[in-house]
């Protein structure tokens, strides 16, 4: 039952990080593109982590903490440098499909 | 006693957060390890503070901790919805920029609603004016754009600014 739970968590994990690569290939513009890294990956990467978490508490004697860690990180940094990435791309005038609602000029 | 306090411990939160950190690091809550995160975590900020000009306090930590579950299942939310969004078709989505008015003042606030709103809902932060007064944001599939404005000032926003408050 333990092995199940854990490998749903993984294949969620891994399903949710390819989605983010996915979009990072596919979407049409710069902008567009940022979503994909900043959001699927965080769920993405939080599954594999849980995952990590349980399988290390259980099957040793210590309970294992130290993902927490990660997820904080990465929930701090992957919206900074996305932030700071869409702040250069508006400065530069990066193209934006013509759909986009308010261009930045 | 408070101002006593208020040198040998010039910002509280840093220090719970250093001596969490120092923890979780060594992945360990023995003694020792206890004791050296305690002394890191009181010297750190006391030899940095000249780096952390204005102080924030914590007002209703029971919002914040409402605040954070929202997040935690709007972040799970969002991802469905992104992964619906990115697979598929790319005719279907209409991007656009819009910008918030912020009545939110303080920096840690401003900064913390900046990566809620990057980390939720197909939205992300772009860029914030120089006076601190509108966060740009693009999102990848917008419809209306003044109902989402107003769910993220009352979803994110109204909670953030009443847990934040500069001394």
């Amino acid at each position: 039952m333990f092995e199940w739970i854990l490998s749903a968590l993984i294949v969620i994990g891994a399903f949710f990080t390819l989605v983010g690569s996915i979009g990072l290939y596919k979407l049409p513009d710069f902008f567009m593109r940022l979503h994909g890294p900043t959001k699927a990956t965080t769920l993405g990467v939080g599954a594999l982590l849980i995952a990590s978490a349980l399988y290390f508490s259980f099957k040793t004697d210590d309970i294992s903490l130290h993902e927490v860690l990660i997820t904080v990180f990465l929930f701090i940094t992957a919206p900074v440098s996305a932030h700071l990435m869409a702040k250069a791309a508006i400065h530069i005038k990066l193209k934006q499909v013509d759909r986009t609602q308010n261009k930045m000029k | 006693m408070k101002p006593f306090l208020n040198k040998v411990l010039p910002h509280p939160i840093l220090t719970l957060v250093l001596w969490g950190v120092w923890l979780l690091l060594n992945n360990t809550i023995g003694a020792g390890h206890i004791v050296l995160g305690l002394i890191l975590a009181i010297f750190i900020p006391w030899l940095t503070s000249g780096f952390w000009p204005e102080k924030v306090r914590i007002q209703s930590p029971l919002t914040l901790l409402k605040f954070l579950g929202v997040v935690l299942w709007d972040i799970l939310v969002a991802n469905m919805a992104v992964a619906k969004l990115i697979l598929g078709r790319n005719k279907d989505l209409n991007p656009g920029f819009f910008y918030i008015d912020l009545d939110i003042e303080t920096p840690l606030g401003i900064s913390l609603l900046a990566n809620t709103i990057s980390l939720t809902p197909g939205t992300v932060s772009c860029d914030l004016t120089e006076d601190r007064k509108r966060l740009l944001v693009h999102a990848l599939h917008i419809e209306d754009i003044p109902a989402t404005i107003k769910e993220i000032k009352a979803r994110y926003e109204a909670p953030l600014k009443k847990v934040f408050v500069a001394c």
